[in-house]
């Protein structure tokens, strides 16, 4: 709004080209996904891009916001695009769209737009699909072995799955090795041609890519290190920790570098929205989020624990926020908890 | 110079935060400092510096000359104010003051002459010889405020005696982009600087005087290092990485000595006086050469301005006249900003002075500094706090004053925030946070003077209470008393009239205490008769009896055989006067007791 | 079965019994809570809630009665005693009164006769005077509950707007985005002298 109060000058930054850079960082990770695994990603993308404009433009003019100047910040193009990220490539049409809307609907407008929502909106549909649509959300993840060209991809999304379905999908490596503890040995399973030298074949370099482009926005200052760090070192402690049996518990590189450890450690976490507040909040929050994604993988129903590890911790942050203020200059100690004691 | 006896350099720390704005510093600095021609107007406000504002001296009419002083400093916090030329006091009235409000605020209007003639100097060359009581007091006479931009007292920071100061740090930081006013004067003046040093450090016993300074101004630390060298002063440099806010008082003690000042704390608890180079150059001048506050350099920049530089301006000079005289386009100007432009303000009316705090004039097109546009809401990128010096949440922040939660702005310490704006600087929504916060803080100053008086309207209003209560208690006490005394006094009126010996009296009372019993046996009486009624009663009875009297004595010499008869209805007569006129006495004496009761209204 | 519910009822007895003696032997004095609801009030003593005073008002609000009756407090007390009670914050109840401007009164002294009859209405003892000598408002000491003006019988008692000094004055917040998300502003700003 029109101020007449200092500063006069700002700088060059602005939402939508912080948000523009996150999705440019994500290109690597998308091209590692397609190209691994199945156009379906692409697919995906374009039905969640269009999907989120569209409803988040309805929600806007339905709260009488100016609807320009609200679509034009690409915060609704990068929930779509962690979503895209996210779902199952060769899930039906209708499970991307209903997904980005809940997302737009659930997780940001009905709380009161950008800025408003305490989850992070791509995990809330995330979350919200899992649990109403199990067996779709577990069983259409692309076969590494099998990539799924563009025209077999806009078949099964957009036409009838009962064809050639067993060649093209299969179960994530992570979901494989875990099932099948105690029944086959380490190496047996890693003999397996899904597993590689850094855990899983395709899985590591979507990882790798995705970490490509966490670089990128650490170096562009979008996003600090703190999260990052703090969640892949709790991560890589816990596993390390238990599975100095890799018969027993499932591999430190596998855990790293498959499934959404690398898209959570540094686009789904970092949601700067839904995060703890200050740097130290950010340590413990992140490291929290890791020691739930093992918890949960290991012990817990379902195969990747993203999603309520992310939400889970959301919980805990704004309690998070009282207890880890910074020292302000003159302070002898930060002020902790709900009141200002005098 | 390496190596000079004179001169130590020390190494620096760092603060958190901080950013790295555009300088622009080149377009005002490459020129030397020229004086503005004298102005036919002058107004000076009483209220340009922190504290107490000044309380004329003079009236309307009155001429003054050059140094003469026109308004004195009220209480301990307050400033003298001077006549920056000779001239002739036209008017003592509200006139147009720079403050974002806009309000008006009273002024005196000199007239210049043109003569330009001082009063009456006193050089004190031999200033150490005066003492330390003397020399703050001069400084307090010649109107010394802190010209870096607040406008404290000078003086005020010398006269606490309880503190033990080692350094006088000098703040040669000037870290705000545009501003060049301080870069010039120690170009030009770092000998004056330093004698002002000399004078503090002797005021304080200080051990050390420090320079702060960025290294964006390598030709002032050259003067500097000269102007040591020359007069034989041991200083101690300390350059620091050109970053915005290093020249905020708390922000350059942490970064050249490591140090933080406590929260709610002074710097000269921890051994610290911090002046500005304008300021001490203004002791000096004072102290040595008698020569009271009546002007300052300032800046005039900005794109709009086609001789941008710095200019020596008498204090009181009107803010148009200084712009034509640096040659503003004003068709050109989108705003005149007093200060710079990370915590400057919007002049509302550009016939306001210059006044002693006005440290630079900023005259943008909307091109160099556009103007706000809408911004998007937060999206909580922490970006601010990475910028914040004081290691404040802005963002947090943002959302207390946002909703007005002023206990939870409270809880993040918005008190500590010293407004220079590099939160709002490095913000990717455009938020204009620092507003907020001088929004909040002006709430919450608000709410505590609305507590402290309503604390006041309880206790006035628990004490009327009291008051009114006491007052039904006294008058309760008072009418008991009365009544009491009434009683008395009928009692003994009537024991007073029997005395007398008067017959009807007399009769009366036997009579009162026949009527008495036959009421209560009889259980008649004349009730519920008003005054007025039992008087006429009364009367007719007495004269009923007073006829039957007659006729009995007539009848006593008349007729013998009648006097029986006339006795007995006479006596029956007499009975019903007497009774009646009782019940009048007493219904008479119950009204007066009553009347003396009543208040008179 | 039979013993789990038997555990059960036996720990439910136990905690009522402790919470019961609990409460009675450790009840507190009085009601401590009517001196922090009057502490929130703004003590204008005006009547406008329909209790003679505010502690009146707070004693009441304590017994359960609403607290939206309280216009010169207005939204920001509203709010307070909503924090404090743990209740909804209702909107100001508009049969009390509605949030204006601070007021203070102002007798035009010309037109006074000294019948000392506003003295006596005034909850705050604010106005100066005696019996045939001339009134005048303490403005520092009035509270604006405007009691006054009615029992002037030449009504001569103006309520006069405060104006801002530049002392007082702050900035507003930053403008809002749509008009309605902008509350009305109450407090006007007047450009005066010191």
């Amino acid at each position: 709004m029109l101020t007449f109060s200092s500063p006069h000058t700002v700088g060059q930054n602005s939402v939508s080209k912080m948000m523009l850079t996150l999705l440019a960082a994500l290109i690597p990770g998308f091209a590692a996904l397609t190209y691994y695994f199945s156009w379906g990603y692409l697919i995906n993308l374009m039905l969640a891009c269009a999907t989120v404009l569209v409803v988040e433009g309805a929600l806007l003019a339905l709260r009488k916001r100016p609807i320009g100047f609200f679509l034009r910040d690409g915060s609704a193009l990068v929930t779509a695009a962690l979503l895209a990220c996210a779902l199952p490539p060769l899930a039906p049409w209708w499970v991307t769209v209903l997904g980005a809307a809940l997302a737009i609907l659930f997780g940001k407008q009905l709380f009161g737009g950008l800025g408003q929502n305490p989850f992070n909106p791509a995990m809330v549909s995330y979350a919200l699909l899992l649990v109403s649509l199990p067996v779709l959300m577990t069983t259409r993840w692309a076969n590494v072995e099998q990539p799924s060209s563009l025209v077999t991809s806009l078949m099964v999304i957009f036409g009838d799955p009962g064809l050639a379905l067993d060649g093209l999908t299969g179960a994530t490596p992570l979901d494989y090795y875990k099932l099948n503890i105690g029944r086959l040995t380490a190496s047996e399973l890693t003999a397996n041609p899904i597993f590689g030298p850094l855990g899983s074949v395709g899985w590591a370099q979507v990882n790798l890519a995705f970490l490509a482009g966490g670089l990128l926005l650490l170096v562009r200052r979008i996003i600090t290190w703190h999260i990052p760090v703090a969640l892949l070192g709790t991560l890589g402690v816990m596993a390390l920790f238990f599975s100095a049996d890799a018969d027993v518990h499932v591999p430190l590189q596998l855990h790293l570098f498959s499934g959404s450890t690398m898209l959570a450690a540094f686009f789904i976490a970092t949601d700067p929205v839904s995060a703890a507040t200050s740097n130290r909040g950010k340590l413990y929050y992140a490291a929290g989020i890791g020691l739930l994604i093992y918890l949960i993988r290991t012990w817990g129903n379902y195969p990747d624990a993203t999603a309520f590890a992310v939400l889970l911790m959301n919980f805990a942050a704004p309690l998070i926020d009282h207890y880890t203020r910074p020292r302000v200059y003159g302070q002898q100690k930060p002020i902790k908890g709900f009141k200002a004691d005098d | 110079m390496i190596g000079s006896q004179y001169i130590k350099l020390v190494d620096t720390g760092s603060i958190p935060g901080g950013i790295h704005p555009e300088q622009h510093k080149i377009e005002s600095n490459s020129s030397p400092i020229t004086t503005l021609p004298l102005p036919t107007t002058l107004w000076l406000p009483l209220a340009m510096h922190l504290g107490t504002p000044a309380e004329t001296t003079v009236q309307i009419g009155d001429r003054v000359l050059k140094g003469e002083l026109i308004a004195a400093a009220k209480g301990l916090v307050s400033a003298n104010i001077h006549a920056p030329t000779s001239g002739t006091i036209q008017a003592i009235e509200p006139h147009a003051f720079a403050h974002e409000s806009g309000f008006v605020q009273p002024a005196i209007a000199l007239d210049s002459d043109g003569l330009d003639q001082w009063r009456m100097l006193e050089p004190w060359s031999d200033w150490r010889s005066r003492g330390i009581e003397a020399v703050i007091e001069r400084i307090r006479l010649g109107g010394v405020t802190g010209l870096g931009g607040a406008g404290f007292p000078t003086d005020v920071k010398y006269r606490n005696s309880q503190a033990v100061i080692h350094t006088l740090l000098i703040n040669a930081a000037e870290c705000e982009p545009y501003i060049t006013a301080d870069d010039r004067l120690m170009r030009e003046r770092a000998d004056d600087i330093l004698r002002g040093a000399t004078i503090c450090q002797w005021l304080l016993g200080a051990k050390t005087i420090l320079i702060g300074i960025e290294d964006n101004k390598p030709e002032a630390i050259a003067a500097f290092r000269a102007a040591a060298e020359q007069l034989q002063v041991p200083i101690e440099l300390a350059i620091v990485p050109t970053k915005y806010p290093s020249g905020g008082e708390k922000q350059l003690i942490q970064l050249v000595l490591g140090a933080e000042v406590p929260q709610g704390g002074l710097p000269s608890d921890l051994g610290i006086v911090c002046q500005n180079v304008g300021t001490l150059a203004q002791v000096y001048r004072t102290v040595e050469l008698d020569e009271p506050l009546i002007s300052r350099v300032t800046t005039v920049t900005g794109a709009a301005v086609s001789q941008p530089g710095n200019y020596q301006v008498l204090i009181g000079t009107p803010i148009e006249v200084l712009l034509a005289h640096a040659g503003v386009q004003m068709a050109k100007a989108d705003r005149v900003i007093m200060g710079g432009p990370m915590m400057g303000f919007v002049v509302p009316d550009l016939l306001a002075p210059v006044v002693k705090s006005t440290n630079c004039l900023l005259v943008p097109t909307k091109k160099e500094l556009p103007p706000a546009l809408p911004d998007n809401p937060c999206i909580r990128c922490g970006l601010c706090e990475q910028a914040c010096p004081v290691s404040l949440l802005p963002q947090q922040m943002l959302w207390s004053a946002k909703n007005r939660q002023l206990d939870s702005a409270l809880l993040h310490s918005l008190n500590d925030c010293i407004e220079c704006g590099a939160c709002a600087y490095v913000c990717p929504s455009r938020i204009p946070l620092v507003q907020y916060y001088r929004y909040a803080k002006g709430e919450i100053r608000q709410e505590n003077e609305e507590n402290v008086s309503a604390e006041r309207a309880r206790v006035r209003f628990e004490n009327r209470q009291k008051r009114l209560d006491r007052e039904q208690v006294e008058k309760e006490a008072k009418r008991q008393s009365r009544a009491a005394a009434a009683a008395k006094a009928l009692a003994a009126k009537t024991a007073a009239e029997g005395k007398a010996g008067s017959e009807t009296n007399a009769l009366i009372a036997a009579t009162l205490e026949r009527v008495a019993a036959k009421k209560i046996a009889t259980n008649t009486g004349p009730v519920g008769l008003s005054l007025s009624e039992l008087a006429a009663v009364a009367q007719a009875s007495q004269e009923k009896f007073a006829k039957a009297a007659g006729r009995l004595t007539e009848a006593e010499t008349n007729a013998p055989e009648m006097v029986a008869a006339l006795k007995k209805a006479t006596g029956k007569l007499e009975e019903k006067y007497l009774s009646s006129e009782a019940a009048y006495q007493t219904a008479l004496a119950a009204v007066e007791i009553a009347a003396a009761d009543t208040p008179k209204s | 079965m039979i013993s789990a519910v038997l555990t059960l009822l036996l720990l439910a007895a136990i905690f009522g019994g402790l919470l019961g003696f609990a409460a009675i032997r450790f009840k507190p004095e009085g009601n401590p809570i009517v001196d922090d609801i009057d502490n929130l009030l703004p003590q204008t003593q005006c009547g406008q809630c329909g209790h003679p005073g505010c502690r009146p008002y707070a004693t009441a609000i304590a017994a359960g009665e609403a607290i939206n009756k309280c216009p010169p407090g207005g939204e920001a007390t509203i709010s307070a005693l909503a924090d404090l009670l743990d209740v909804e914050a209702l909107p100001l109840d508009a049969e009390h009164g509605v949030e204006a401007i601070r007021t203070v009164a102002v007798i035009r002294e010309a037109e006074c006769i000294g019948c000392t009859k506003c003295i006596q209405a005034c909850p705050v003892d604010a106005i100066l005077g005696a019996a045939k000598l001339m009134h005048t408002v303490i403005a520092a000491e009035c509270t604006g509950c405007d009691l006054c003006v009615e029992p002037c019988p030449v009504d001569c008692i103006d309520m006069v707007p405060v104006a801002t000094t530049l002392r007082a004055w702050h900035v507003d917040k930053p403008g809002a985005l749509i008009a309605t998300d902008k509350p009305p502003a109450p407090n006007a700003s007047h450009k005066s002298a010191a």
